[in-house]
């Protein structure tokens, strides 16, 4: 119980000391911190457009840090989910111009087809690994390279050398003329139901289902899992493909939802590395990714209302995300180093109690 | 008398829980003294004391006569106090020189004068015996070896008192042999030794001196010469102790296992299993003695499924498994009790309960469609829990927090509920204590007497005499005789399993 009490505990304490510090910081540098953050919080939830916004853009944070936390929980460091999201992002945008299909049936179809870009993005990694021992971590960042260009390089054939792909049918769209009306015409799409779906769905994988079981054996103790009939192999390849399932439905979200279409990329989105970020302030769970995207997407849209409104520039906010994230990895560094100091001192009656009422 | 390290009346209590209590223990000049109890009875909390790890709230620590205050395991050190840890702590790819100086490396203006070091060891070496090569690496070096350098290391340090923590639990009966020797050695030279153990045969073979410690209680200090195993094992368990498991003789019926020709290799393609030929019944247990590394891994292996085997065929109840992957073997009627069990048979991080279901996750009633119902579960698991008498707070605890007892239940438990018709138990004693090994040993006794065949693989000659109805003895991959245990002797065995044939008495020493 405790123990769950702490990894609650900590990443609000980071929060605070996180903001707290950055505090410091506007006042260092000549700022009203409490000018600052009252824009912060304006451009976060100050009226309904930094709202939907502020919904939108943590959508795809959503779906990010689930793939990097399902792999985790499998016992994978997939680096590789911006890779997988911007592959996901290119085949919904193209499903979503190149096909005629009727409304709601093409956006699931769109949707899959990034599910299956960037599942196939991460299958690689996956069958390197489970096949040869590659180590994922050295493939799946290499993947990002090559995805980027891939990427570019797509976009140029599709559009005979423009810079973007045509956009999107309306019927492929996430769009919502009832959200954007709600919202003063922001540009928040159905994706977030898609997200908090997607929540559902990896906490159903892993704690429900046998497949789900059976995954987390083998990322826990391949050896073991092997000994009780699994199959180590398959297990890891499929944990890769759900991964980087997850990550393309995030670029999806872009394609049908934000952009309507894909644009050629001089570099890296980024989503997929704040993915690792967002996992790690969830704990890897999914309620808990889900929190933690919440937070990086309304500091990062809250963080663009704070130049106009109080003259702090947004970098700022790029500070108190990083001191965040130092806090909760540094939390869970002193968390270890308290559990070390207490069961220096309690692990042999631990050993002994037991024992004592135990063997009679 | 003179005691080199008097421990008077130490009580030591962490919260409400008293860990010692009036223990007290005199270690004469020159003396091996063992410190016995069950897993879990105080003596590493005890020696961490004497190490400075702990401070205890009652009690007196002399040395050499003179009270004093160990307040860091750097004060022990200074007292000529070293520690042979039982997991050894050595970095795997340095020599042996570097590891033992490591953390008081003898430097000139920042340079390592390796050199002098390595003379300094290779004399310490020669000095106790010890064989010990000064720029050998670690990787390349035996178990036993590895152990002689921990030795080496205290010497280094000028230690004149020796605590070994359970040393021989990770040794063959060869390096065990090896082992005394080098500890009569060191008590020859005028160190002093306090070796703690479990096992009443080496305290009887080396000691001279024993003090015993029962749930953190001193229970006294006698003479080895001037006792026996059963009366330690009564004041250490603190009842009487069985070690002959009782038993009928055993009535074995038609062949379950039947190993033809096996030959097996092991990671580096070297051929560990040799054209094996084994046999065992329904209604009887086959024991199979042999000196670590003599192909018993690989066979196990072989068996269940979990490395593949180059030649010849395993059959159970007549149908053939050879190269069947492991769930099918387990679900042909096989139940494994494996060697490592934090290895293959725990996934540590799950919870108990998740671990008692590992082998019955997948099918119903636990799992309907792909979905599993962790009510099933844990009601499966609380059912083995009893039935085997797991000692865990609940269901939900991490199996790493269990003692290693308990674990071992675990998997018993959830071996034998599956009414295997063949079960091997590879080790499955190994690192217990007598309560634990008496219940294992009865489990396997109530297999065979349900019908059931079973395959014990132990480096234990006691237990291997005691449990099995036939012993077959490996060596360099082959069984090279079968034996009824009640026409046979340990030496006879001894000699078997160092690759001697009763029959022909060429010398074929073993491998090492």
């Amino acid at each position: 119980m405790s123990k769950r009490w702490i990894s609650l505990l900590i990443p609000v304490v980071s929060i605070i000391l996180g903001l707290l510090i950055g505090a410091i910081v506007m006042l260092a540098t000549g700022f009203n911190p409490v000018d600052g953050y009252i824009a912060l919080v304006n451009g976060m939830v100050g009226d309904s457009y930094n709202l939907g916004e502020t919904i939108r853009t943590i959508t795809p944070y959503v779906f990010a840090g689930l793939a990097v936390a399902f792999a985790f929980r499998t016992g994978l460091f997939n680096i590789g989910v911006e890779g997988q999201l911007i592959m996901g992002w290119l085949a919904a945008a193209y499903v979503g111009y190149a096909f005629d299909l009727p409304p709601v049936l093409h956006v699931i179809v769109a949707i899959l087809a990034a599910a299956i870009a960037g599942g196939l993005w991460a299958f690689i990694p996956g069958l390197l690994k489970a096949k040869l021992q590659v180590h994922e971590v050295i493939v799946t960042i290499m993947m990002n390279y090559i995805a980027l260009h891939v990427v570019n390089a797509t976009i140029d054939t599709l559009s005979d050398g423009k810079e973007k792909t045509e956009t999107i049918h309306t019927s492929a769209s996430l769009g919502s003329e009832f959200l954007q009306s709600l919202t003063d015409y922001s540009r928040l799409h159905w994706g977030f139901a898609v997200a908090l779906l997607a929540v559902l769905v990896m906490w159903f994988i892993l704690e429900k289902t046998t497949r789900g079981y059976e995954l987390k054996a083998v990322g826990f103790n391949q050896n073991a899992a092997e000994y009780s009939g699994m199959n180590v192999s398959k297990n890891i390849i499929l944990a890769m493909v759900i991964s980087g399932m997850f990550a393309g439905i995030g670029g999806a979200m872009e394609a049908l939802g934000t952009f309507g279409n894909i644009m050629k990329m001089t570099a890296f989105s980024g989503i997929g590395f704040d993915g690792i970020a967002v996992a790690l302030l969830g704990a890897n769970q999914p309620l808990g990714v889900l929190f933690g995207a919440i937070l990086f997407g309304a500091l990062k849209n809250g963080g663009l209302n704070m130049p106009n409104e109080a003259g702090v520039p947004v970098e700022i906010v790029s500070i108190v995300i990083a001191l965040i994230i130092f806090f909760v990895a540094s939390g869970y560094l002193i968390q270890l180093i308290l559990n070390k100091l207490v069961k220096k001192d309690t692990k042999t009656p631990k050993v002994d109690k037991k024992n004592v009422k135990g063997e009679k | 008398m003179e005691y080199v390290i008097e421990m008077l009346g130490i009580r030591k209590q962490f919260g409400d829980f008293v860990a010692n209590d009036n223990v007290t223990l005199q270690l004469e000049k020159g003396e091996i003294h063992a410190l016995l109890g069950e897993n879990g009875a105080g003596k590493s909390t005890l020696m961490n004391v004497l190490f400075g790890l702990y401070q205890p709230e009652a009690g007196d620590i002399k040395v050499k006569g003179e009270s004093v205050r160990i307040t860091d395991p750097n004060k022990a050190n200074q007292l000529g106090i070293g520690m042979v840890h039982q997991h050894f702590m050595l970095v795997e790819k340095f020599t042996v020189t570097e590891n033992i100086i490591l953390g008081s490396e003898p430097t000139k203006m920042g340079l390592i004068n390796i050199r002098k070091a390595a003379k300094k060891i290779q004399e310490l070496s020669i000095q106790y015996g010890l064989d010990v090569d000064p720029y050998a690496k670690i990787q390349d070096i035996s178990v036993g070896m590895q152990q002689r350098v921990e030795i080496l290391k205290t010497l280094y340090r000028g230690a004149d008192i020796l605590i070994f923590d359970e040393p021989t639990a990770s040794l063959t009966p060869q390096e065990i042999i090896e082992l005394i020797q080098i500890m009569k050695r060191l008590v020859a030279e005028g160190k002093s030794i306090i070796l703690i153990t479990h096992k009443l045969k080496e305290i009887m073979e080396v000691s001279d001196r024993v003090t015993i410690i029962r749930k953190g209680q001193g229970i006294g200090t006698v003479t080895t010469s001037e006792t026996n195993p059963d009366e330690l094992a009564e004041m250490m368990v603190g009842r009487q102790v069985i070690f002959k498991t009782e038993k009928t003789v055993g009535i074995p019926k038609e062949e379950v296992l039947r190993v033809e020709n096996l030959t097996v290799k092991d990671n580096r393609g070297i051929e560990r299993v040799k054209n094996l030929n084994l046999s065992v019944r329904a209604g009887e247990i086959v024991g199979i003695a042999g000196i670590d590394g003599n192909g018993q891994s690989e066979l196990i292996e072989a068996i269940t499924g979990l490395r593949k085997a180059t030649g010849g065929s395993v059959t159970l109840k007549g149908k053939d498994i050879t190269s069947m992957k492991p769930r099918g073997i387990t679900e042909a009627g096989t139940g494994h009790i494996p060697q490592d069990r934090h290895k293959h048979g725990l996934v540590l991080d799950f919870s108990i309960g998740h671990n008692i279901a590992l082998q019955s996750y997948y099918h119903k009633p636990i799992s309907k469609n792909g979905i599993i119902d962790y009510k099933e579960v844990n009601s499966f698991a609380s059912k083995i829990i009893d039935e085997f008498d797991v000692r865990t707070p609940g269901i939900h605890t991490e199996a790493r927090a269990l003692s290693g007892g308990n674990q071992q239940k675990a998997i018993i438990g959830r071996e034998i509920s599956r009414d295997p018709d063949l079960l091997i138990a590879a080790l499955p004693t190994r690192g217990l204590d007598v309560g634990a090994i008496e219940f294992i040993h009865r489990r396997l006794i109530e297999q065979r007497d349900k019908g059931k065949a079973v395959l014990l693989i132990s480096f234990e000659l006691d237990e291997v005499m005691n449990v099995s109805d036939t012993i077959a003895v490996i060596h360099d991959g082959s069984i090279i005789d079968t034996v009824n245990p009640q026409n046979t002797t340990e030496q006879k065995l001894g000699l078997l399993m160092a690759g001697q044939t009763l029959h022909t008495k060429q010398d074929k020493a073993g491998d090492e």
